[in-house]
């Protein structure tokens, strides 16, 4: 499969995602500079962390205005599977492709730390080779980290499930002493109600080789290739095309 | 016009024999502009005037030298047709008088020395210096340089994998902020800050020039008095985004092949960088500030000079292929400006508008502007502070000693800071901060850096020789302690008034320190950085050579870090233990006292030492290796227990040391150099202890990994018996707890 690497001005995760999909996943991927209009065929598109755009006006806020983002959300909205890490993760919050917003650190400092992070459901396209609330540990950079929503949003998302992430123990608990920048409900990374847009704040890219100090990760990027051959799997034969807009 | 009088001269930090200096080479009176380009180009910061004649020598050859001092950064061969670009800098007095920007701007400084090289930076260390944590002012400038350096780093996503930092009363009013950045470029792909090519356009990209941070260098160049704070505006500020878009906007053109030389606008800007370019090359410059981009209006040709606004180069682009250059600039909507072009001769020439208003040889800002042999004077008070009165002192209880120093800042982690840090983005960071060496990989290849930054001031004030030379050897078995083999080297020297002798004899002295280590530890110096004028009031902080040691490790699977890993294995120490008490952290804590000769060094030894721990690393046969520094053997065993999830150890010391009273102090906290603690499981025992010998390096098996304590006797006697748990917490939580109170504004 192919995985498509958004880069935006201030992208700075853009070749640690790519490094991550290519060389230790093994399937292709390629950068795709933010003035560009297609995803060059793409079956997953990554959203990679750092401070696009520098972050003026809000974190996010400007990158939704790229003219990838068109292409982005399209693609989103045929159902192909689309990952944001951390600023990723903000420009889809920005872009409204996920709901809620993003505040400073309760602690107001910039956190950078690896944390246990519980997987909470895993029929999602970054989840589905996890197993049910399994623990992986995963590093944080962040300084705006904080998921904020309304009450009434903050309800349906846990009535939805689309709570993808929380930060917990490392043996899985959720608590306010596990939680580093103060989310609400602990959470780490939500999807949208369709499940196929994931966005979340700690980094699983930097956390999929053990010399790094955490494999953990690579299950995230593991599991949007299993999605993509189970679905593979389940269309009828002969269609040999792998866009998703075959798929829709 | 402003008449060139002894005050104009003054305020420009120009001395009257230097004046005459600068007639000589003019051939005749220089203009106000000339005179501003003069006084920043042979600012302290630019020429290295008082330090030249020491740094000459320096030993800066070597096998693996790619590039030695004079370039934008060193370079050092790692194989496979790459090298390691890097170097050390200071924003010490920006940091002072503005913590945050100081030091944000300083990692902006030192990322684009090392990206205007043709290299990727992959990794950021810092070593700082701050007074006393129980002091608001202090805390309120410790609080800004660390989220400076976050602030900046962070954004621009190069990790922070490391560092070192000191809290002492002698940095109180001069805290110190040294930055060292490591990239890797292919050796083929190096570009160097020379103009050539008669004709050829010279391009300004990147930032516009504001009035900020005018006279910088000069500034970084003068000691602090009460009216500093007054300074503020010749600080300047940071925009990590512009950085970013430059960065990769630079490190792109650069594969283009048209670029010929390319620089950053640093100290002395726009001045330093066409004058260095041109002398590089041997050829002449002329440049219209009218094309210079401004952000305020008005601005006249002097500001335009000596502005040191931040995030800007200066290219010399071959003629003809600009819109190559210009094409990549625009994607990354930076505007790239042509601002002149190469000359046939050897002068720089600035006009306005067309008219000429400066007219300069390039090398007599530069190569010729003087070389002082400053007087130099053993202070009076050298030879006194080297003795220790013992019989005044009462030892301290080796618990309560123990209790104490694993809290005291500089010894308790720096997790405060380095959680402030992005150290994880770009997924080379192998060993994470807090451990004895920072360790990178190098992808597409087995190989790993090693990378460690380490200075003693108090050691450096007791005998800065020997404090030198300790410095040299620290960095380097830090290095060594994580598999690395030293390679190249680059250091930061802070001190103070050059214009005093016994300053610049401290000076001299640690510059001979670092060069007879260097030697020795075959770890040639490839760059650095000399920040002087480091006083406040009359008083000088500690000299302070900062060292920074990069190593190579051909397997980078093999390195170990400080923690021990199995219950039951062998702590062994390699080195001998001398209990030497002077200048450690143990008399300044619990004795307030800065005292007694530094810790002898036999660099035979060292390096024996050295070239032992890394055999026996790459043999795969030792689970952990610490260095034992600050707090000597007995805070080095308890760190070996720290983030192993509550692993202790019993250990049984022989007692050493002159003065019977203090013996068991001695064995425990004195800072004899020369010393690794490694952990080895038993079936490796033989073979350590057999290759020690054959190394003839001192090796003894002091206790054993295991049970829930930090258990130490000194010849059978019980000296320290803490819960693991207890004295992590203590250690880990000591410098969040003094930051925990609430810092006051401006006091």
């Amino acid at each position: 499969m192919k995985f498509a690497v958004v880069v935006f001005p201030g992208s700075n995760s853009d070749r640690d995602a790519f490094y991550a999909a290519s060389r230790v996943i093994g399937e292709q991927a390629e950068l795709i500079w933010h003035k560009d209009n297609d995803l060059k065929g793409a079956d997953a598109v990554i959203l990679p962390g750092g401070f696009a755009h520098g972050d003026y006006l809000r974190t996010g806020a400007i990158a939704r205005f790229s003219p990838i983002m068109s292409a982005v959300t399209a693609f989103a909205d045929r159902g192909g599977p689309v990952l944001g890490i951390c600023n990723g993760f903000q420009v889809l919050l920005e872009a409204g492709l996920l709901p809620g917003a993003m505040v400073r650190n309760d602690r107001i400092k910039f956190v950078s730390q690896i944390v246990p992070v519980r997987v909470e459901q895993t029929d999602t396209p970054f989840t589905a080779a996890c197993a049910p609330k399994q623990v992986l540990h995963l590093p944080i950079a962040h300084g705006e980290g904080n998921y904020f929503a309304a009450p009434d949003e903050l309800k349906a998302l846990e009535a939805n499930r689309q709570v993808i992430f929380r930060y917990s123990s490392p043996a899985g608990d959720v608590a306010a002493e596990w939680n580093p920048n103060g989310s609400l409900n602990g959470i780490a990374g939500i999807c949208n109600r369709q499940r196929n847009v994931v966005g979340l704040m700690p980094h699983p890219e930097r956390a999929s080789e053990l010399p790094l100090g955490s494999a953990d990760g690579r299950v995230v990027l593991a599991s949007a290739v299993k999605f993509f051959q189970d679905l593979k799997a389940s269309r009828p034969q002969g269609r040999t095309t792998s866009s998703p807009q075959a798929l829709a | 016009m402003t008449a060139i009088d002894s005050a104009v001269l003054e305020r420009h930090g120009i001395k009257p024999d230097e004046y005459e200096r600068i007639q000589q080479l003019m051939g005749r009176e220089p203009n106000l502009l000339e005179l501003g380009l003069f006084s920043v180009m042979w600012s302290e910061h630019c020429s290295y005037k008082s330090s030249r004649v020491h740094l000459r020598t320096l030993p800066t050859t070597g096998p693996r030298v790619v590039q030695g001092p004079g370039e934008n950064a060193g370079a050092v061969d790692i194989g496979d047709g790459l090298c390691a670009v890097f170097k050390i800098e200071s924003h010490n007095h920006p940091s002072f008088i503005e913590p945050y920007q100081g030091a944000a701007t300083g990692v902006g400084g030192i990322i684009r020395d090392i990206f205007t090289m043709g290299a990727r930076p992959i990794a950021l260390l810092n070593a700082l210096r701050f007074g006393s944590l129980d002091t608001p002012l202090a805390r309120r400038i410790f609080e800004g340089v660390v989220a400076g350096i976050g602030g900046y780093g962070n954004s621009i996503g190069i990790p922070t994998v490391g560092g070192e930092i000191v809290f002492d009363e002698m940095y109180a009013g001069n805290p110190l902020v040294n930055v060292f950045c490591l990239g890797i470029a292919h050796v083929d792909d190096i570009v160097k800050g020379a103009a050539k090519g008669t004709g050829n356009p010279v391009y300004y990209v990147g930032a516009k020039t504001g009035r900020d941070g005018i006279h910088g260098a000069t500034m970084a160049s003068a000691e602090f008095d009460e009216k500093s704070a007054e300074k503020r505006p010749a600080v300047q500020v940071g925009d990590p985004f512009m950085e970013k878009l430059l960065m990769e906007a630079c490190l792109e053109v650069m594969k283009t092949g048209a670029v010929v030389g390319i620089q950053d606008m640093g100290a002395a800007g726009f001045t330093c960088s066409t004058s260095e370019m041109g002398s590089r090359g041997s050829c002449g410059m002329t440049v219209d500030v009218m094309h210079v981009p401004q952000r305020e209006t008005g601005m006249i040709p002097y500001e335009i000079m000596l502005s040191e606004s931040q995030e800007r180069m200066l290219l010399v682009v071959e003629r003809g292929r600009e819109h190559e250059v210009e094409a990549v600039f625009e994607k990354w909507d930076l505007h790239a400006v042509q601002v002149g072009e190469v000359t046939e001769g050897t002068r720089l020439k600035i006009h306005e508008r067309g008219t000429l208003v400066a007219d300069v040889p390039n090398r007599a800002l530069t190569d010729e502007a003087p070389v002082y042999q400053r007087p130099m004077e053993v202070p009076l008070w050298q030879k006194s502070v080297q003795e220790i009165a013992f019989s005044d002192l009462t030892p301290a209880s080796a618990q309560q000693a123990f209790d104490t120093l694993i809290a005291v800042p500089t010894i308790a982690s720096k997790r405060w800071a380095y959680r402030q840090f992005d150290h994880t983005v770009g997924t080379n960071t192998i060993a994470q901060p807090g451990m004895s060496a920072a360790v990178v990989r190098v992808k597409d290849t087995p190989r790993a850096l090693a990378m460690s930054v380490d200075g003693n001031g108090r050691f450096c004030y007791l005998d800065p020789y020997q404090g030198a030379m300790l410095a040299v050897a620290e960095a380097s078995r830090n290095v060594a302690c994580a598999g690395g083999e030293p390679i190249g080297a680059t250091n930061n020297l802070n001190f103070g008034n050059p214009e005093r002798p016994e300053i610049m004899w401290q000076i001299a002295e640690a510059v001979r320190g670092i060069g007879d280590a260097c030697r020795a530890l075959n770890a040639p110096i490839t760059g650095g950085n000399v920040s002087l004028y480091n006083e406040t009031e009359g008083r000088a902080i500690f000299p302070t050579p900062v060292l920074g040691v990069v190593g190579l490790l051909e397997d980078a699977s093999k390195t170990v870090t400080r923690t021990f890993k199995t219950a039951g294995a062998a702590v062994v120490l390699l080195g001998d233990n001398l209990g030497e008490l002077g200048g450690s952290e143990y008399l300044a804590t619990m004795h307030n006292l800065v005292a007694g000769k530094p810790p002898a060094l036999n660099l035979k030894r060292e390096a024996a030492l050295q070239a032992l721990i890394i055999k026996l690393i790459r043999d795969g046969c030792i689970e952990s290796a610490h260095d034992c520094s600050e707090g000597g053997l007995a805070i080095a065993l308890a760190e070996c227990t720290f983030d192993t999830g509550g692993m202790g150890l019993s250990a049984d010391l022989t007692s050493v040391g002159d003065e019977p009273a203090f013996a068991t102090n001695a064995t425990l906290f004195g800072e004899s150099a020369s010393r690794i603690v490694i952990s080895v499981g038993s079936h490796h025992l033989d073979h350590v202890m057999e290759a020690a010998r054959a190394a003839e390096v001192p090796a003894r098996e002091i206790g054993r990994v295991g049970g829930e304590a930090i258990r130490i006797s000194v010849n059978g006697q019980a000296a320290i018996d803490s819960p693991v748990p207890s004295a992590e917490t203590a250690w880990a939580t000591a410098i969040e707890t003094k930051m925990r109170r609430k810092p006051k504004t401006d006091s």
